[in-house]
């Protein structure tokens, strides 16, 4: 390290690096307890446990829920289901991972400073809220009986009886994409504003002066220079595809549109701690957990090797 | 970028603006809506007229909400957990990314791969679960602070900012006879203040936020959050309001000024939300540079 290269560094640097591991290992036993312990877990999807019991009271099952999974044909059915909420909402919200570049690309054509800090700020707002407050704007927006649109559409006479938008099966999926499109477009627009700015500004003078217009700067250079960062989150979601994240379908979730709102994360929670609390549910929650891991993790691998071949660097 | 004013650049900066603000206004207007309907009389806003302006400003919806059961409690928890779960995550987050810039720690690398693993990879939601229940962390409020002190994605964060601060000042200091925690302390925080800003911000965010922890770890409605509250209020909202129509109107009423379901839940959004809205704007010139540094990592 430094540049008095002698014997004794050596000595004194391998006892200071001793130190700085000892140091380290409380954190490093705190990621030991709650990331690495829960994998013994995983134990639970080879019993038939019951809340309660000790783990290894229970009866061992081996391989029964994973084939539960794949054959039961009630199981399967209700997989099938969840399968393709998961996959329906994930390959939507893929879709909508070209807005934010739309976004960026046209607000750096603003030319007034001020409204474009203001359109920054208020656009990104929706990132920092949770997802109990969107539903509450949700609600605030489109519930039966207090939403603005309701009573805006009934107060101009376009409709006579107020429409359900939240607890109706019908689009679920496009409005769950919707809401997560809102949420995200400003905050995930920084990056790519922030990308813009890092272009060289001769390619724009050259341009011009060969006579280029504004939409032939945008789709000539500016474009291909954001095409990086686009496929680095567009590779980061399909590592996630099988991850919506819980907390929106949580909460937008109903009795009426439980039936295409419920993707996997959703179903593990809904099956094995909502009501969980009797049966074989921890144990078939837990299986359907893995297989999720198990299948997200080569998902992630393959991407990033996918990431390498194309680009020469991976996403990892 | 100077463009002569002609009729095509005009008319696109014409349509590319008002198409910008109309964004930007579906934005900030639920935000806006459910403020009105908050301080407006709740009968007024009970006849199902539409309100675009505050009707008879008050601010009593305010005033009972906070003296509901558990209310004034949960935003304490909230306060608390989301000052001590910043105050802690940024304190073992910062500092185990500073060890990780050391290049004579023994075994660095694997123990830096060790951490950051757990970013891509869970053991999912039961074990999760049942591992916390072990841990007989459950109904605890350190549930809320211990699992996030070692954060992944701000180690990344710092340990690449603080890279970028030329080691001799470190060097120097070592020279001079300080230990780890003085040059940590005395030398790399003052000069880290950007990063560590950025990192407060999204943490505090996140505490805020958490709705996670006491839907699943907690039962002792002391601990409970705000945001629980406000899903359990939301989620309940028709049970609640067909149990004020079986009470004639009396379900929530504190004193002779009437409670409605929807007042109650839009109330404490706004609770929940003034704190982001207050803070977030003046943090946000620091978030450019935060997000890039992680873009750079993934």
């Amino acid at each position: 390290m430094s540049s008095t290269a002698s014997s004794k560094t050596v000595t004194v640097s391998a006892k200071e690096g001793k130190k700085l591991f000892y140091m380290a290992m409380p954190f490093i036993a705190l990621v030991f307890v709650f990331n690495y312990l829960p994998l013994y877990g995983w134990l639970y999807a080879f019993f038939d446990y019951k809340l309660g019991h000790k783990l290894f009271d229970s009866e061992f099952k081996g391989f029964f829920f994973f084939k539960m999974i794949l054959s039961d044909p009630i199981t399967v059915d209700e997989v099938k289901r969840i399968m393709s909420n998961t996959l329906g909402i994930s390959f939507l919200s893929l879709l909508v991972q070209v807005l934010p570049l739309i976004f960026a690309l046209f607000l750096v054509e603003m030319k007034f400073e001020p409204l474009k800090k203001v359109v920054q700020t208020l656009t990104t707002l929706p990132n920092f809220l949770s997802w109990p407050l969107v539903y509450a704007f949700a609600f605030s927006m489109f519930s039966e009986s207090d939403g603005f649109i309701n009573k805006l559409l009934i107060r101009l006479h376009i409709i006579d009886d107020p429409i359900s938008f939240l607890v109706s099966s019908n689009h679920v999926w496009l409005t769950q994409t919707a809401y997560l499109a809102w949420k995200t477009i400003g905050w995930t627009a920084i990056i790519y504003i922030a990308a813009v700015t890092s272009i060289d500004n001769e390619l724009y003078e050259a341009a011009r002066i060969d006579g280029a217009g504004r939409f032939r700067i945008m789709w000539s250079i500016t474009v291909p220079h954001l095409m990086p960062t686009f496929f680095v989150l567009m590779m980061l979601s399909v590592a996630n595809f099988l991850n919506n994240g819980l907390d929106q379908y949580l909460v937008f979730q109903n009795a009426m549109n439980t039936d295409s709102i419920e993707v996997l994360d959703l179903y593990v929670y809904n099956v094995g701690i909502r009501n969980g609390m009797s049966g074989y549910n921890y144990s078939f929650a837990t299986a359907v957990g893995i297989l999720k891991s198990v299948v997200s993790i080569v998902l992630l691998f393959s991407v990033n090797y996918a990431s390498k071949k194309v680009r020469g660097e991976g996403i990892i | 970028m100077k463009q002569k004013a002609t009729f095509g650049s005009v008319s696109f900066s014409f349509i590319n603006s008002t198409a910008f603000i109309l964004f930007a206004l579906l934005c900030i207007f639920p935000l806006y809506y459910i403020f009105v309907l908050t301080v407006s009389d709740n009968k007024w806003v009970a006849s199902g007229a539409l309100v675009v302006f505050p009707k008879g400003f008050n601010v009593e919806n305010y005033v009972q909400v906070l003296k509901l059961d558990g209310i004034g409690m949960a935003l304490w928890v909230t306060i608390l957990k989301t000052a001590v779960g910043t105050v802690c995550t940024l304190a073992g987050s910062s500092f185990l990314a500073f060890l990780f810039t050391k290049p004579n720690m023994f075994m660095r690398k694997f123990l830096y791969r060790f951490v950051l693993v757990t970013m891509y990879f869970n053991a999912g939601l039961i074990p999760w679960f049942i591992n916390m229940k072990n841990l007989h962390l459950m109904n605890t409020f350190a549930v809320y602070i211990i699992p996030y002190i070692v954060a992944p994605f701000y180690i990344i964060l710092i340990k690449t900012y603080l890279e970028s601060i030329p080691s001799a000042l470190e060097e120097s200091a070592q020279i001079d006879g300080a230990g780890i925690f003085r040059i940590f302390w005395s030398i790399l925080v003052p000069l880290s203040k950007p990063i560590l800003a950025t990192v407060a911000v999204f943490e505090s965010v996140n505490q805020w936020n958490n709705l996670r922890d006491n839907l699943f770890l907690i039962t002792d409605s002391r601990l409970n959050t705000l945001q629980f509250i406000l899903y359990k209020f939301m989620s309940e909202a028709d049970a609640l309001a067909s149990k004020i129509m079986v009470n004639g109107g009396a379900g929530l009423s504190a004193s002779n000024f009437t409670l409605t379901p929807t007042a109650v839940s839009m109330t404490i959004a706004m609770v929940v939300i003034l704190p982001i809205v207050c803070i977030y704007p003046v943090m946000q010139r620091y978030f450019t540079k935060g997000i890039m540094l992680g873009a750079v990592k993934g």
